[in-house]
Parts: C-alpha cells; sequence; structure tokens
C-alpha cells in the first residue's frame, strides 16, 4: 500500500514535493497509536513508560545511596528504607531490565532484521503493551501508595505472613506484566520461524536475532513458573492456604526454589538480547565480520539453556543438600564458558580490522569489559567456599550490578545510539553522546568496585544502618553513584533534543550490512519498498555489501 | 579487632584461611584473564583504528576451529579445577567433627537467643572457645534469617520449623561482628550481635560465673512441667513410647516406614504429634505448639539426648524448684 503512495503518479507533479511518508507520520491522531498494529509503533510506545520506569527505579536509588552516607543512615526511616530498596528493584528488574531490549529494541528491529512486515501476531503485540501497562501502573500506583518491603525476591514466609504493606497488589502487578513478556516471547518465536525473508536461512541471521529467539525461549519456558510461584504466595495470604508457611504446614524453601527457576534464567533474558547488541554493534563500528558467528550463536542457546539448570546456587546458605550444592556449583561454572566464548569472540573481531568509535560503539566497548569484570566475579560466587562467605552481601549487589547495569543497560544505551537515527530519522550530538558512554563507564566503576570489598568484608546487603568501619566504601560508592546519574541524564536531554534540531539521518548512516538499514530512515509503514531476497550472511562488511545486495 | 576502615576483614577460624586463600587464587586468576582481554581490546583499539583516507574494508580474519575450541576447554580446565577445590573447602566447612561441641541458636524478628550445653543462655553475644570445634544448631521462630561471621567466614539460613547447622573453630580471640544477612523486616539492620572468641580457660571461667547445671537439667525440668511423664512414663503401662536411648536410634513408624530420631524428628512430634506416629502406638498426644517455646524444645532435646535407660524419672516425683535463678548483671559482663 506505501509502495503505490511512492510509484510516481501519470498526474502532473505537485509545486513543492510532499513530505515523504514513513510509519510515524502515516496517520495522526492519539487514536492511530494506541490501536496501533505497527510493531515500531508498539516499540516507541514502550520506549516511553519504559523510560519512565528506569528513572522512577533510579529515584528509589538514589534516596537510599544518599542514606548510605553515614552509618547510623542519613535520611530514611528503617520502613522507608526499605520500601525504597524494594521499590527500586522491582521496578528496575521487572519493568525495565526485563522488557527493556526485547519491547523496544527487539519489537523495532526483529521483523527489519529477517525482511518481515511486522510482527507474526501484530494484535497479540499491542496485547503485550497493554499488559504491560496495566501491571506497571498498577504497580506504581502500589508502590506509591503505602509500597511493599519484602525485597524484589518476595522471600517466604516473610512475604506471606509477616509483611504488612501491600504485598498482594505488587505480586500480582509484576505477574501481569509477566504475561506481557510472555506474549512478547510466542510472538518473537512465530516471527523468526514463520516471517523471514526469502534466503533468509538461519545462519544469515543476525546475532540479535538469535540472541531474542533464545531470550524468548526463556520468557515461555519461565515466566509460567514464576506466575505460579507468586499466585501461590497470594493465595496463602489472602485464603490461608498453607504453601509456604511452615506453621500452616507449608515449606519457606519451596518459593526460592520456584523463584529463582525463573528469576535466575531471567538474568539471561536481560544479558542474552545485550549480547545481541553488541554482536551487531561491534562488527559495523570495526568493518569487519564477526569472528566465529556459529559459535557465538550457539553460545546463546548454551546460556539460554544452561540457565535453567543454575537456580540453586541462589541458595548455597538456604539449607539446601550439600550434594546438591556441589552439582549447582559444578552447572555455574559450566554456564560461565559460553559467556566467555563471547568475550573473546568479540575481542578477536577487534583484531586487524578498521575501527571508529562513535557512541555505539562507546557503549560496546564499554559493555564488553563491565561485563567480562562481572562475569570473572561471578566465578566467585559460583565457588561454594566464597560464596558461602560473600552470599547477601554487597559483593553480589556489585557482581550482579555489573552483569545487568554494566553490561545490560550499557548495551541498551549502545543499541539505543544505533538505532536511534533509523528509528527517528534524526542523527543526535555526537560529542554528547561520548561524552555520556564515558561518564557512565567511569561513573560504573567507581560506583560498584567498593561494594566488593564491602561485600567481602562482611557488610550485609539491605542494611540502613552498618558498622563504622564501612563508611568511607559506601561514601565511595555513592560519590560514583551521582557520576553515574549524570551519564545516564544527559541523554535525556540530547536525544529528545535531536528529534527537532538534529540533522536528518540518511537511510544508513553507519554503512552498516543488517536488512534493518536497507530502507528509509524512518522506515515505511509496511517497513521495505519491496520484500528483500537475502544473498548473504550477515557482517559482509569486506564486500561492503547488504545482506540482500547482489 | 574492628579496623577505622575495613580493607581485609580478619581472619579469626579455621575455615576463613582457606576460604581466603581460595580468594586469593581466584583474584590472581580472574585478575589475569581480565586484564589479557582488556589490554588486548586497547591495543588493538589504537593499532587497528581508522586511519584517514582508509576506504576499503580489511578482509574477514580466517575462523579458526582450533582456536574457538582453545578458549572453550581452557576456561572448563580451569572451572573444574576451581570447583575441585572450592567444593573441598565448602565440603568440610559443612561436615561438622563428632567431638563438636553444640551450641544452640535461636533467631526471631530481631534478636539472636543462643543456649550453651551448659545451660547457659545470652542475647546478642555469643560466647565461644578458640581452638575448639562448635557446631550450631538454629532454628527461628517467625521468617527465615541467616547468621553471618565475617570474620569465620561463617554463613547459615535459619529456617522456621527446621533445623539447620554449622560449625567453625575460632583460632584467634577477639570481638568479631555477627549479622543476620537474610531480609527479615524492619530492623532487619538491628538484628547484629557480637562474637567474643575467647581462651579455653576463660571461656571455663565464664561459664561457671554464669553456672546453669546443663541444659539437659533444664530440659528435665521442662519434661516435669508439662507433665510428659504422664504418658512418656517407664512403667509397663505407660500409654506412649519410652524416650530413654531414643535420641539417634532407629524408630519404626505406624506406617511402616523407619526414621532416625533426631532433631527435627524429636521437635515435630511434640509440635505435631500427629505427622509420625511410633508403631505400635495410638494417636492420641495433643500438640504442644504455642505451649512449649523453641528454647525449651531445645533443653528438651538436650534432654532426651542425656537421658540413658533407666534414667527416667519415676511417676511420682514432684516438680522440684530451679536449681538457679539467672544473674543479675547483663551476660556480656564475665569476671
Amino acid at each position: 500500500m506505501t509502495t503505490e503512495l511512492l510509484t510516481p503518479s501519470p498526474s502532473p507533479p505537485p509545486l513543492a514535493a510532499p513530505a515523504r511518508l514513513h510509519y510515524l507520520n502515516v496517520s495522526r491522531g492519539l487514536a492511530s497509536w494506541l490501536l496501533t498494529k505497527d510493531h515500531k509503533r508498539i516499540a516507541i510506545l514502550y520506549l516511553l513508560p519504559i523510560t519512565a520506569m528506569f528513572f522512577i527505579g533510579a529515584y528509589f536509588m538514589a534516596v537510599v545511596r544518599l542514606h548510605l552516607m553515614t552509618p547510623e543512615g542519613a535520611l530514611l526511616s528503617a520502613d522507608t528504607y526499605n520500601r525504597s530498596f524494594t521499590a527500586h528493584g522491582i521496578i528496575m528488574v521487572f519493568f525495565f531490565l526485563v522488557p527493556v531490549v526485547p519491547a523496544v529494541l527487539g519489537n523495532f528491529f526483529l521483523p527489519m532484521m529477517i525482511g518481515a512486515k511486522d510482527l507474526a501476531f501484530p494484535r497479540l503485540n499491542l496485547l503485550s503493551w497493554y499488559l504491560y501497562m496495566i501491571g506497571a501502573a498498577w504497580t506504581l500506583f502500589a508502590i506509591l501508595a503505602g509500597g511493599v518491603d519484602t525485597g524484589w525476591t518476595f522471600y517466604t514466609p516473610y512475604s506471606s505472613r509477616s509483611s504488612s504493606y501491600n504485598v498482594v497488589p505488587v505480586m500480582l502487578g509484576v505477574v501481569i506484566s509477566g504475561f506481557s513478556s510472555m506474549l512478547t516471547g510466542i510472538n518473537f518465536i512465530a516471527t523468526v520461524h514463520r516471517l523471514r525473508a526469502p534466503g533468509m536461512t538461519w545462519f544469515r541471521l543476525p546475532m540479535f536475532v538469535w540472541t531474542l529467539y533464545a531470550t524468548s525461549f526463556i520468557f515461555l519456558l519461565g515466566v509460567p513458573v514464576l506466575a505460579m510461584a507468586i499466585l501461590l504466595v497470594v493465595i496463602e495470604r489472602v485464603l490461608g492456604v498453607g504453601i509456604y508457611d511452615p506453621r500452616l504446614g507449608g515449606d519457606p524453601l519451596l518459593f526460592q526454589h520456584l523463584f529463582w527457576f525463573y528469576s535466575h534464567p531471567a538474568v539471561y533474558v536481560m544479558i542474552l538480547p545485550g549480547m545481541g547488541i553488541v554482536s551487531e554493534v561491534i562488527p559495523c563500528f570495526a568493518r569487519k565480520a564477526l569472528f566465529g558467528y556459529a559459535f557465538v550463536a550457539f553460545a546463546s542457546f548454551g546460556i539460554a539453556g544452561l540457565g535453567f539448570l543454575v537456580w540453586a546456587h541462589h541458595m548455597f546458605v538456604a539449607g539446601i543438600s550439600i550434594y546438591a550444592a556441589l552439582v549447582f556449583s559444578l552447572l555455574s561454572f559450566l554456564v560461565a564458558v559460553p559467556s566467555a566464548i563471547k568475550v573473546f569472540n568479540w575481542t578477536a573481531t577487534l583484531y586487524k580490522a578498521s575501527i571508529t568509535f562513535e557512541a555505539p560503539m562507546l557503549f560496546c566497548l564499554g559493555f564488553v569489559v563491565l561485563f567480562t569484570f562481572g562475569g570473572l566475579t561471578g566465578l566467585f560466587l559460583a565457588s561454594l567456599a566464597i560464596d558461602v562467605h560473600v552470599h547477601d552481601t554487597y559483593f553480589v549487589i556489585a557482581h550482579f550490578h555489573f552483569i545487568m547495569v554494566g553490561g545490560m543497560v550499557t548495551a541498551y544505551m549502545g543499541g539505543l545510539h544505533y538505532w536511534w537515527p533509523k528509528m527517528t530519522g534524526r542523527m543526535y550530538s555526537e560529542w554528547w553522546s561520548r561524552l555520556s558512554a564515558l561518564i557512565i563507564c567511569v561513573g560504573f566503576f567507581l560506583t560498584f568496585l567498593p561494594q566488593f570489598v564491602l561485600g567481602y568484608n562482611g557488610m550485609p546487603r539491605r542494611y540502613h544502618t552498618y558498622a563504622p568501619e564501612f563508611q568511607a566504601w559506601n561514601v565511595l560508592s555513592t560519590a560514583g553513584s551521582s557520576i553515574l546519574g549524570v551519564g545516564y541524564i544527559l541523554p535525556l536531554f540530547y536525544l529528545p533534543y535531536s528529534l527537532v534540531y538534529g540533522k536528518r539521518a540518511p537511510a544508513n548512516p553507519w554503512q552498516a550490512t543488517g536488512l534493518e538499514w536497507q530502507t528509509a530512515s524512518p522506515p515505511l509503514r509496511d517497513n521495505f519498498e519491496h520484500t528483500p531476497i537475502v544473498v548473504w550472511p550477515p557482517y559482509q562488511y569486506h564486500l561492503g555489501k547488504a545482506q540482500n545486495e547482489p | 579487632m574492628i579496623a577505622d576502615i575495613a580493607i581485609w576483614v580478619p581472619a579469626a577460624s579455621t575455615n576463613a584461611r582457606s576460604v581466603d586463600l581460595l580468594t586469593l587464587y581466584l583474584t590472581v586468576v580472574c585478575g589475569s584473564v581480565g586484564l589479557l582481554v582488556a589490554v588486548l581490546l586497547i591495543y588493538f583499539c589504537v593499532r587497528y583504528r581508522q586511519r584517514p583516507g582508509e576506504t576499503a574494508n580489511p578482509p574477514p580474519t580466517r575462523q579458526s576451529h582450533a582456536l574457538e575450541w582453545f578458549w572453550t576447554l581452557t576456561p572448563i580446565g580451569i572451572f573444574i579445577f576451581t570447583f575441585l577445590w572450592s567444593g573441598a573447602i565448602y565440603y568440610a566447612a559443612f561436615s561438622p567433627p563428632a567431638d563438636a561441641m553444640p551450641l544452640y541458636v535461636v533467631g526471631k524478628q530481631w534478636m539472636w537467643k543462643f543456649q550453651h550445653p551448659g545451660g547457659q543462655r545470652e542475647i546478642g553475644t555469643l560466647h565461644v572457645p578458640v581452638g575448639r570445634p562448635v557446631k550450631l544448631v538454629m532454628i527461628s521462630e517467625d521468617v527465615i534469617h541467616s547468621l553471618f561471621v565475617p570474620a569465620f567466614r561463617l554463613h547459615m539460613d535459619v529456617l522456621p520449623a527446621r533445623y539447620t547447622s554449622a560449625w567453625f573453630q575460632a583460632t584467634r580471640p577477639g570481638t568479631y561482628h555477627l549479622f543476620c544477612s537474610q531480609y527479615c523486616g524492619t530492623n532487619h539492620a538491628g538484628m547484629v550481635g557480637k562474637v567474643i572468641a575467647m581462651e579455653p580457660a576463660e571461656y571455663q571461667a565464664w561459664l561457671t560465673y554464669l553456672g546453669e547445671g546443663s541444659l539437659a537439667l533444664q530440659g528435665r525440668q521442662v519434661f516435669l512441667k508439662y507433665r510428659c511423664l504422664s504418658c512418656h512414663s517407664a512403667t509397663a503401662t505407660a500409654r506412649a513410647p519410652n524416650l530413654e536411648v531414643l535420641y539417634g536410634a532407629h524408630v519404626p513408624l505406624r506406617d511402616g516406614r523407619t526414621i532416625v530420631a533426631d532433631d527435627s524428628y524429636l521437635r515435630e512430634s511434640i509440635y505435631q504429634p500427629s505427622a509420625k506416629v511410633v508403631a505400635g502406638h495410638l494417636d492420641v498426644m495433643p500438640s504442644f505448639a504455642g505451649q512449649v517455646s523453641e528454647e525449651e524444645i531445645i533443653a528438651l532435646i538436650a534432654y532426651f539426648r542425656a537421658l540413658h535407660a533407666g534414667e527416667t524419672p519415676p511417676r511420682v516425683e514432684s516438680f522440684p524448684p530451679p536449681t538457679s535463678t539467672p544473674p543479675i548483671n547483663s551476660t556480656d559482663a564475665a569476671p
């Protein structure tokens, strides 16, 4: 239909060339957005609330970090502190980290990268967005109207018996948004199976598609278990049926098993698409094919598969059998292998390359360093003897922030900067974006390195007061987090600024080979004028040819 | 013991040194790998940066399966070695020696309560001897807590309705932090205490100063107080099983199973007597849930552990007065 609009009409040409039609201006009005079935518009619909959730979650942590400036606590009462770190965790994990890359960048680019017009089920995609919005609004309301103080992990029997806050509403919000992720997963799997353009064989899929595909399976297998575990807490709290509370005949450890059965793979939900982004960006700015494509693709599935078999490493001191602990420790070491393979392959891609350092590349190089650091500290936690000591201390906090924030959020920033010109048709400020990347990496190290020291010295997590000898490291960490904050706030200015004042983006500003770049910026309503025919594997930079260029 | 700025947590138990050694090893290995990646990354970025006027893209690097397998198998080798080493330390750290001195811990929101084998009780502060293995047997009255003594590299969750255990052997006298590390509500950060490791002679003197008799003796009083003897007597016509030399024995159940009479079984049989009824007996015992406290249960178990054949008191014995009164000064004040 759009092609018709673009074909020269026999009638005499108008005096001024009409504005080119693309997905943003093809129709107007609120209803055209709220009822859209266009995957690109839905991605934009996700981008706004997810960004808002990121800054709300960050606000709660800013309060917590300021509070920890002094050993006796500078700012908050014990209960307010507990509700703040809980709000931070729940918002960041369930409403930012898990959905952000699949729902925003995946939604927008998965169909484009395989040469499709849309996702397989566009209506289902819109339903996913509404579920996310309902879950997010509901949870946010519950958090503001009283809050919840269980920590994002909702451990029983504290959550089912002891906590007197809005446990049930918040849990329902998490379940509702979980269904949004699950539906997105179904949609992605069907799309990758059914809607690949002619010639887009499995081993011509860009790595970002591979990682989203693996992520979708985790959504599909894991989210129902999380929903079940959480609904059982609700049943116990509301109806008094004994599931987890030993006083009612339940088993508190059952909750931990069920919760981590999803929530550990969820860590890989968060990091896998980030790895996909890095695997797109590094070849593009190194002007070179990704080294070891097949190994990186299989490593993604290695991570997704093994990721389901390591959940009990969260429970090494929880009272599980020591033999079970030994098995889970070994598996936790093994799940690190595919990640190591990926890091080595990204590094090898740079060998004899021709590297430029635009903002997306800086973010992704930062990702490799931070992710490597986070992954290596994970080996300490896989080691039983050390994990027993640092379990539930700041060492664990620092480790998973290296993966989720240093890794995932940095990769997301890289992806957002990489694809921004395609999404909006505008170029952002080169100088400010590079500055933001540098500030984020420096601020990140300053924030989280001190927490490793704190953790090994024994400072437990979730403490609103602490022993005086921990103060120096806490002050350092808070100082670092203020730098990190500046790094995250900068894009909030220069990216929207670019929408109005930025240079118009060409179709392919980075000279990338992916199909998503072989159409106008911003793309047409149906993505491509003609269905592309794929003739090359991805990343054929040495040939200077896109995937569909004969 | 407690420095102004925490640099390296004191190592004050036998396990602490093994853990620290493993940590140092892993720091060196991970540090080298991390450094290697960082140096390569920076070197490549500088060496292979795009020069002005460069137009053609570089040819692809030849894919190397040998290289891929090298960096797949090498980490696996290192990981398995590390796993075996850390697994061995962990196994030892959770296998208490047979002669370990039992010490009982009850956690509740938001305090720690301790019971020594001699019957001495403390809250918040735990006195332990140096150079002697100590086994902690722990239970919670409400939600999950976790007993964490960083200086001993000792860490174990404390669960409601189930005993967990951990052991340590202190090596250096001193005062060390004791934290609850499993989030347990409002004053989680206030659920902290001290472990005071003392020379054995000093510890003995401290015990004598508090002089309580023994935990088993207290358990005997609990046993009499709740009139357990009405049924669990040593007479031929007793309504309930004889409890002499029961602890650790194999007990046949009515449903045909056989279980070991350990701490958990004894506790369960007091709170939920119907759960596992002994073969040849009827399910008539009332539940004592809500009446007997976790601390009384621990005393009772200590009593059963010490109850030899022929030692069950005769039915007629009256309830004896307490053998001692609690000291007036706080339990911290050792002589």
